[in-house]
């Protein structure tokens, strides 16, 4: 079969980080012919205890990121999901940058599923999200880059006789230049293996990067992505395999009561009907085995399932929002106090009061959920867009009742996430396991890919949470800002998850308030509080930028419409307010040069009004401002014409990264902002498919500059940071334009004033 | 059995006459780049070409496509248009998490094949079947100027 050949292997269990191959067919070919020969710079079992003593990156371990081939390709093992956002090659500058390599020889492979190796040093765990992946690994991925480098020039010094000062790296050449003689690294590469680990070495001074920073580093996952050899879930095969179709429950809680399943049987290819178990925040539900997807699918349309919905959450959208208004009339639980707001709001010269809501949003990530599960004598193996290993590991282990060691994630590309594949219960993958685990025990013994149709995926849960917020401003009498109230009204992200005991404090979910509770702006009297009802049970989940969705809106409209109230032009209120905050200040300036916000905005087409918008915020440690500029026409329907970005993510690793990950947050954020909301009729999620859960089309992307601001820093994350501004800048310019404030996502798509 | 030819082969493919040819493709002819994303012609991750036209493989069964030349992703390198799309995409870094870009590619190329100087418009409107979640839009535009300018 010809898929096997580019298969990455059935997972080993042993110690050699070699299972997982995240590359085209072509590369995986050629990476093979290398790997006989091939060997690693050091042994990548370690004494886990010595490890984590060595170095204040306690759990550093030398070359699990590197190995060099004989060929003299150097392949980077990325311990982070490449689902869209660069982590690939981002985690592959910072190796290659440190041990000079030549770039156009780098290749990239997934990491297994290894908790010591390959933990996020920011979680604790194994995982990528939170926009993380450069910010954890930027000293520990150079550090792993350095020692190769380290190694390759004692080779060659022992090699040559000479001093190892001697001797200097470029483009992967090692060379002396006294003698003249030079290797490549694939000749130096088994005596490399044979030099002891450094225990320190030196990392370059900045200001000698050759390719962090630079334009240099092209994706290396384009050439697989643009030839259809790019291996996601929805492709792979293993010999006998089988594909699952579900049948979910329509409300979130119900339970199978019967099902007949004479007809799915009857569909060419359907191979057997399993039911399999939920828990409390997962799927109970039937699969449909076949042959291939479609029979799969087909057989699924055609079970007929009664549900027992005793249990089950039954609430509409309309209701749940109505409950969470009545909850913003009553005091919640302090997310962060100073000053006195009720005394500062009790005369004040200038009240603003305004209401803000938030519809439930799903991730549709292009590529809907899937996971392949083999199961084996004690073990289980899984290949997928495996995003978080720390907790589907131990989940899956449990739920068989085996060692965590005996469960191998492979992790393949992704196609796309948003935060999804990163379940805090496991959702989907535990499904796959769990009718894996049913089929066998229908004496069904071979391995089997779940996989969630495009209806199953927006209709799966776990969505962005629905909000709502009130806001409550004071101006004296001189315009100045001197009281800022909020009440934020969602369900918590961490409640009865494993991060409950680090992310909820005092009854505060810091997913909940971020961006809001730590409001940069200088106001003498800040209040902000949060109701986290506990009783609506939709599955939610981070969303690209999570709190920040809803609170980078609420906090750039209010600050906007003081501005206005005051009389300021809404640059120079915010900067005067963010005196503390350089860096937010710094992307303020930088996008009102750049949009030139201090000229005019040139007038639309007869009959057309335009206007201009601006929003700063910080998310992930990265701090993004935006200027929207609108056109509204004469019907009222309007268009997003351009959106000038300024971001500070510290050093800028790679410069078109960054640009492509603010274009890609500002499209995405646009869709929320037209068209994103998910909605329930009496517990039935209403939204199915790309027709009612409609996504940004291209003839609705604006023209987007990015500008990066120079840095020194340490690197931050772009994945999300380009997200939560985009809203509030484009709500901020339909008010120039016309006057009226929209608080409510999505917005209406025709405007009456 | 249907005998379909692909990418200029020949194949006997055992399925029934009205399985959608993505699913033939997928998980019968083993050809994995055409994508699914949406199964009801909304997304275009499933693009491919029937005699050089753009189709949607999610709704076009099998007997549609005999008697025609299929052609995909994995092939669609070797006519001279779409060579030089996958490398304005590569030169430009459009993709993301690269899973819409098969289709995005197939379309792209049909739209030069018929329009060699596509304006903004044009390519807003060839391309606005195909859906990019990770909102690789600006590039694609500059990636279809940017093939086009190789062509010309
Ligand atoms: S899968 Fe065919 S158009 Fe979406
Ligand atoms: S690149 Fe991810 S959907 Fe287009």
């Amino acid at each position: 079969m010809r898929i096997l050949d580019r298969m990455p292997s059935p997972v080993q269990e042993s110690q050699q980080s070699t299972a997982v191959i995240n590359v085209s067919r072509r590369r995986f070919l050629q990476g093979t012919a290398g790997l006989a020969l091939g060997v690693y710079l050091a042994p990548l079992l370690v004494d886990s205890a010595n490890a984590s003593a060595a170095t204040t990156q306690a759990d550093f371990v030398p070359n699990a990121f590197v190995r060099i081939d004989s060929d003299g390709s150097v392949t980077v093992i990325a311990k982070h999901l490449e689902m869209g956002q660069g982590t690939y090659t981002g985690l592959a500058t910072l190796v290659a940058e440190e041990l000079d390599a030549d770039w156009s020889r780098v290749r990239v492979e997934g990491a297994p599923a290894d908790a010591e190796r390959y933990k996020n040093l920011a979680f604790g765990m194994q995982g990528t999200g939170g926009s993380t992946a450069i910010a954890n690994s930027y000293e520990q991925m150079r550090m792993a880059g350095a020692t190769a480098r380290a190694m390759l020039v004692a080779a060659a010094a022992a090699q040559w006789g000479v001093p190892a000062s001697s001797i200097s790296v470029e483009q992967s050449l090692v060379r002396h230049a006294g003698s003249g003689r030079e290797a490549d690294f694939g000749q130096l590469a088994e005596a490399a293996a044979e030099q002891p680990v450094p225990g320190n070495v030196t990392l370059k001074n900045p200001k000698d990067f050759t390719l962090i920073g630079t334009l240099k580093t092209p994706r290396p996952d384009s050439p697989a992505k643009t030839d259809g050899s790019a291996i996601f879930t929805q492709d792979m095969k293993l010999p006998g395999m089988l594909v699952a179709v579900a049948a979910h429950p329509p409300r979130f809680g119900a339970t199978v009561k019967r099902f007949e399943d004479t007809e799915a049987r009857k569909v060419p290819g359907v191979v057997d009907v399993v039911r399999f178990a939920g828990g409390p925040w997962r799927f109970d539900g039937v699969a449909v085995l076949a042959t291939n997807t479609w029979a799969a699918s087909q057989g699924r349309d055609v079970l007929n399932v009664e549900w027992d919905e005793s249990q089950a959450f039954t609430l509409g959208s309309d209701e749940i929002m109505a409950r969470y208004r009545e909850l913003a009339d009553g005091q919640g639980a302090m997310a962060s106090q100073r000053g006195d707001v009720d005394a500062a709001l009790a005369e004040p010269a200038t009240l603003i009061e305004a209401d803000y809501e938030f519809p439930y949003l799903a991730h549709a990530a292009m590529e809907p959920m899937n996971c392949l599960v083999q199961l084996g004598d004690g073990r289980c193996d899984i290949w997928h867009g495996e995003q978080f290993q720390g907790l589907d590991r131990s989940a899956v282990a449990e739920l068989l009742g085996i060692a965590p060691e005996k469960v191998s994630l492979a992790q393949l590309f992704a196609g796309g996430s948003f935060g999804r594949r990163a379940n805090p219960h496991s959702d989907f993958v535990l499904e796959a396991v769990s009718i894996t685990k049913a089929a066998r025990d229908n004496g069904i013994d071979a391995p089997v890919k779940l996989v969630w149709m495009r209806e199953d995926d927006t209709r799966g849960g776990y969505y962005r949470p629905m909000n709502f917020h009130r806001g409550r401003l004071a101006l004296d009498a001189d315009g100045k800002l001197i009281a800022w109230h909020q009440r934020l009204v969602g369900q918590s992200i961490a409640a009865g998850t494993a991060m409950e005991a680090f992310m909820v404090k005092d009854g505060v979910d810091a997913t909940s308030v971020e961006g809001a509770a730590n409001l940069a702006y200088d106001v003498p009297n800040l209040q902000v509080e949060l109701h986290t009802p506990q009783d609506i049970d939709v599955p939610i989940q981070w969303w690209r930028s999570v709190g920040h969705t809803h609170t980078a809106f609420s906090t750039e409209s209010l600050i906007d419409e003081a501005a206005v109230a005051a009389g300021q032009d809404p640059v120079a209120f915010r900067r005067a307010l963010l005196g503390g905050h350089p860096r937010h200040r710094g992307v303020l300036d930088l996008v009102a040069d750049k949009a030139g916000w201090s000229q005019p905005l040139e007038p639309g087409a007869e009959g057309e009004r335009r206007g201009r918008g601006v929003a700063v915020h910080e998310s992930f440690n990265s701090f993004v401002a935006q200027v929207a500029e609108v056109t509204v026409r004469q019907d009222g329907s309007y268009r997003v014409d351009r959106v000038v970005c300024a971001v500070d993510c510290g050093v800028a690793v790679n410069p078109d990264v960054i640009k492509a990950q603010m274009e890609g947050g500002i499209g995405y954020a646009l869709a929320a902002v037209l068209h994103g909301e998910i909605t329930l009729d009496k517990g039935v999620v209403q939204q199915t498919n790309f027709h009612n859960y409609p996504v940004l089309r291209i003839n609705e992307m604006p023209a987007v500059e990015v500008h990066i601001v120079p840095s020194t820093q340490a690197p931050t994350g772009v994945g999300e940071p380009g997200v939560p501004p985009l809203a509030p800048a484009m709500a901020n310019a339909i008010f120039d334009a016309t006057g009226t404030r929209l608080r409510k996502l999505p917005f209406t798509n025709k405007l009456t004033t | 059995m249907a005998t379909l030819t692909i990418n200029g082969e020949s194949h006997q493919l055992d399925v029934p006459d009205e399985m959608p040819l993505l699913w033939a493709l997928r998980d019968v002819a083993d050809l994995t780049g055409t994508k699914y994303g949406c199964g009801m012609s909304l997304c275009g991750a499933c693009t491919v070409h029937l005699d050089g036209q753009p189709t949607r493989s999610c709704v076009t069964p099998v007997s549609a496509a005999v008697g025609k030349q299929v052609t995909t992703i994995e092939a669609v390198g070797e006519n001279p248009v779409g060579e030089a799309v996958q490398t304005a995409w590569r030169k430009l870094d459009v993709v993301q998490c690269g899973y819409c870009q098969s289709g995005q590619i197939m379309t792209a190329t049909a739209l030069l094949n018929g329009n060699r100087n596509p304006s903004d418009d044009d390519i807003d409107n060839a391309m606005g079947g195909n859906i990019c979640r990770c909102a690789t839009y600006v590039r694609i535009r500059a990636a279809i100027h940017d093939a086009a300018s190789t062509l010309a």
